[in-house]
């Protein structure tokens, strides 16, 4: 599903990022990348996600050179094969939770069904009844649901988080790990960057750790 | 570093918002230095150039055959300050070469000065060129006659002049100047003298004055040369001030915006600050700090462009009055840098003391963010439109700010008022134009009178021309008509002319003698009305049976020739229309031959007032709408950045740079379509105001066609001008927006 082959991202006048790191994750996979702050992470996961390009080497992720990209042809890479958790949520505050859900469909032009299918979401990640609400009125797991509902609208092959329970209570993170390992189980590939230890283990199938851009040994 | 500077210091780091915020304001402060100068200009625009050049009460040309030098520099001791007496001729010449040669010049009255401003009365201002130093150097009186330097004069002798110069006195004391010992060689036929007096306000006054010098002697009051300029100054000085106006209005809104912009998006920086100890106080200062400190850099900027650019335009607007150029005037300056202060302040004082109160961590929660709960209505409706998601994500946008929102409303809505009015004045005139030129252009050939016609008569000549279809004959007159103090301005014709063109403001073209037509002016002075009979000397009773516009004359009457005797056909100028399928050249072939002079009709093209006036008026435009156009800019580039997160998160979720290009410029949609249909009928209530009510101040009343000059289709366009207006100012904001990269968009708070 994802090859990473040597790949290096420098900063100007900074250490690399990521330095010739290679990486593969299989379909139905769940990598979770393990990691000081620091370490490359979340510079790893905006290259898969093509919201950044390598300084050097190749990321594919299926079949497509995401290194290659330019920016509309990322954009319509992410459309149709990324889902996107971030630790904030990252939720339009002036659009109700229904209107965020369908966001990624109506960029991509899709009308047909999409409503029904974000209410469908929204129903699964038991958070139908907030859907005329506004995010800022609920909590920061439903909010985080709404983001993976979000994520999941395009049935994107690959879906990628990046500290998913970072910003969250206990009890909150123990209802976004529930619902990864759900989707994971559903046969989701999932990319998970993050801290938490408990996290990696309850829905990872295999963990990579990073250390100064590299994988450790 | 101080906290202060720490805060102002983020306004270096935005550079393109540093920028936009300095040409913003530059550029409304140049509006505002044209605008003040507009308005200073327009107001008493004769005094002031009478004052600035000690203008002559009185002008006095006394007759050299009559009057010796020394008698005419006695009558000195009559005023209370003279200065002359000047040797005076008449210069008659033709042009040397050029387009003109031939036909010749008017006679000019020529002066002997030995310098422009030297004397202390009538201190002549030299708009181009040098003043004459050698004797065959002439200055000329800038008028209607435009004689550039280095135009080469013939004189009847085979002499040659040559034009140096040219130069206004308001007092209007010759037509040209030339150094005494030119005069002198030339022949002196006259002595004049100016003079200024302590009672000049009345006629009166001047007319005791001018009896005072005896009858052998011609004099000028400046009351009268007052009143010439007074009607050409009240035709625009309504313009130029409706210029002025919106120019300030703009400004103070632009600033007031750009300001305001400003520190709503360091408010979060501010929080920052506030949560490392910042004071309220120091706060108040930081934001005032960082609005003064591009702002004022913006005005100076705007001050040396709008002193710069105040050249041609006084330039324009005393050509345009008669009057002499205004040089940069420093209050208008300074009160132009205190204006942008004092807004700048007082728009920035209320956001400051707000940023202030603001507790620091909602200063860090919101400080980019728009208020919770606005616009949420408007993204509902927008998302069920059923438009592309990028626009609708575009659309309800501004709905989050309605301050910001509401100013960029007025602003798209003023220059698109500036911009109606603009194209409504610019027809207006071209029709007014066409309207006083159609009586010459409606016919083929012009038979022009003259030595060369020698007596061959006229009339019988062109009417047994093959080819000859309809003509009529026209000529000068003047003709008494009691209760007019002196005869009135007069036309009379031969023939038919009620099929050349002249546009009737009310009833008919005469149809027979004893009747006639006369102008806006003429009933104005007589207080006459249509239907009512006018009698005098030397013609019958003439029933005016209607009212004719006509552009130039204030008190004219027209009238068939045989309602008024003794009056020489040769004086006549003839207009023929050829039957269909005659040609003109050939046509004017034949007349040669028999002796007759005579041309083709033309328009005479865009005469120097409209020419000027079209130059002003797209100078103002061009300048309002760019004003317009940067306070949106600012507005959307200010929006864009405080929207850089969401941008991130569009893109993330498959947003492609043309998407999030259209959104952004989507998002100015709305404000530019409620501008743009506002301003129309506000440019178009401006326009039929002040069109109007120019021409009232010069006692002409306009045809109503010259006034109805916007077709629905053009005010559609227009409308649609603010849409576009608001979308070209967000092109560079979007091409940013759509270029940001998006894990930088998305680490962005």
């Amino acid at each position: 599903m994802i090859d990473v082959v040597n790949v290096s991202r420098r900063y100007e006048g900074d250490q690399a990022a990521l330095d010739h790191l290679s990486l593969h994750v299989a379909e139905g996979e769940c990598l979770a990348l393990l990691g000081p702050s620091g370490s490359g992470k979340s510079t790893l996961l905006n290259l898969i996600a093509g919201l950044d390009r390598p300084t050097e080497g190749t990321v594919t992720v299926a079949g497509i050179r995401v290194d290659r990209l330019g920016e509309a042809s990322a954009a319509r890479y992410r459309r149709a094969t990324i889902g996107l958790i971030f630790q904030f949520f990252n939720l339009l505050d002036d659009l109700t939770v229904a209107d965020n859900v369908l966001l990624p469909a109506q960029i991509a032009g899709k009308s047909a069904g999409s409503r029904k299918r974000a209410l469908e979401l929204l129903e699964t990640l038991g958070i139908d009844r907030h859907a005329d609400a506004y995010p800022g009125r609920l909590s920061g797991g439903e909010r985080q649901r709404v983001a993976v509902a979000r994520a999941l609208m395009n049935r994107p092959p690959l879906l990628l988080a990046d500290e998913p329970t970072g910003a969250l209570d206990t009890a909150s993170g123990a209802e976004v790990r529930k619902l990864l390992v759900d989707l994971h189980a559903e046969g989701q590939t999932i990319v998970l960057v993050t801290h938490d230890e408990v996290l990696a283990a309850a829905v990872a199938t295999r963990t990579v750790r990073l250390v100064d851009g590299q994988v450790a040994p | 570093m101080s906290a202060i500077r720490t805060v102002v210091k983020g306004a270096q780091r935005r550079r393109v918002s540093t920028i936009v915020i300095v040409a913003a304001t530059a550029m409304a402060v140049t509006a505002t230095v044209l605008a003040g100068l507009l308005l200073a200009a327009s107001s008493k625009p004769f005094a002031n150039a009478f004052a600035a050049q000690h203008g002559a009460h009185l002008t006095a040309l006394f007759d050299a055959a009559k009057t010796t030098k020394e008698q005419a520099a006695a009558t000195a001791s009559q005023a209370q300050q003279a200065v002359g007496p000047f040797a005076v001729t008449t210069v008659k010449a033709k042009l040397d070469d050029g387009p003109m040669q031939g036909p010749g010049i008017p006679p000019l009255k020529v002066v002997g000065r030995s310098n422009p401003g030297g004397d202390a009365i009538d201190k002549v201002t030299l708009l181009s060129g040098h003043w004459p130093a050698a004797t065959d150097e002439i200055v000329i009186a800038r008028t209607n006659l435009r004689l550039s330097a280095g135009t080469t004069l013939k004189l009847e002798n085979g002499n040659t002049l040559k034009v140096v110069g040219e130069a206004r006195s308001i007092s209007q004391t010759a037509q040209g100047w030339m150094t005494p010992d030119g005069v002198a060689a030339l022949g002196p036929t006259g002595w004049q003298v100016l003079y200024r007096y302590a009672d000049a306000g009345t006629e009166a006054a001047m007319t005791t004055h001018t009896t005072a010098l005896g009858g052998d002697v011609q004099t000028q009051s400046w009351l009268s040369v007052r009143n010439d300029a007074a009607h050409r100054t009240q035709l625009f000085v309504p313009l130029l001030s409706a210029f002025g106006l919106i120019g300030l209005a703009l400004a103070a809104l632009v600033i007031g915006n750009v300001t305001a912009g400003t520190i709503a998006s360091a408010t979060r920086r501010i929080g920052m600050m506030k949560a490392l100890g910042l004071t309220p106080a120091q706060v108040v200062r930081a934001c005032l700090s960082q609005a003064l400190i591009p702002g004022m850099i913006g005005a100076v900027l705007g001050i040396v462009a709008g002193d710069l650019l105040a050249v041609p335009l006084t330039a324009d607007v005393a050509d345009l009055f008669g009057t002499v150029p205004m040089s940069v005037t420093p209050w208008v300056d300074a009160a132009a840098i205190v204006a942008a202060a004092l807004v700048i302040a007082a728009t920035a004082a209320p956001a400051a003391w707000r940023a202030a109160r603001l507790r620091t961590v909602d200063a860090l929660a919101v400080g980019r963010t728009p208020h919770r709960g606005r616009g949420q209505l408007a993204a509902r409706l927008a998302a069920r439109s059923g438009l592309p998601r990028s626009l609708s994500l575009g659309l309800a946008q501004p709905f989050t700010r309605p301050a910001r929102l509401l100013a960029m409303l007025l602003t798209i809505g003023l220059g698109t008022t500036a911009a109606t009015f603009a194209i409504g004045l610019a027809s207006s005139l071209r029709l007014v134009q066409a309207a006083d030129q159609k009586p010459e252009t409606s016919a083929d050939v012009l038979v022009l009178p003259g030595m060369d016609n020698r007596g061959t008569n006229t009339r019988t000549a062109i009417a047994a021309m093959p080819g000859t279809g309809s003509f009529y004959g026209r000529g000068p007159a003047d003709i008494p008509v009691d209760g007019l103090r002196g005869a009135a301005q007069g036309t009379v014709t031969s023939g038919d002319a009620s099929a050349a063109g002249f546009e009737m403001l009310a009833g008919r073209w005469y149809a027979e003698p004893g009747e006639a037509v006369v102008t806006t002016g003429f009933l104005t002075a007589t207080g006459k009305h249509v239907g009512d009979t006018v009698t005098g000397a030397g013609h019958g009773p003439l029933t005016l049976v209607g009212e004719v516009f006509d552009g130039s004359a204030n008190n004219h009457l027209y009238t068939d020739a045989a309602s008024v005797p003794d009056l020489a056909e040769r004086d006549f100028e003839w207009y023929v229309k050829l039957k269909p399928g005659n040609d003109r050249d050939a046509y004017l072939a034949a007349l040669k031959s028999k002796h007759i002079s005579a041309e083709a009709t033309q328009a005479e093209g865009a005469d120097g007032t409209l020419i000027i006036l079209d130059s002003l008026t797209a100078l103002l435009t061009a300048l309002l709408v760019s004003v317009a156009a940067l306070g949106v800019l600012n507005a959307v580039v200010l929006d864009s950045r405080d929207r850089v997160h969401d941008i991130g998160v569009h893109k993330s979720l498959g947003m492609t740079p043309k998407q999030t290009a259209a959104m952004v410029i989507a998002s100015v949609g709305v404000p530019g379509l409620i501008g743009g249909v506002a301003g129309v009928p506000a440019g178009y209530l401006l326009h039929h105001w002040a069109v109007p009510a120019m021409a009232r101040g010069a006692g002409i009343r306009l045809p109503q066609s010259t006034i109805d000059v916007y077709a629905l289709g053009l005010l559609a366009v227009l409308a649609l001008a603010g849409p576009a207006l608001a979308a070209g100012s967000a092109l560079l904001p979007a091409g940013w927006a759509a270029r940001t990269r998006t894990a930088v968009a998305l680490r962005t708070e």
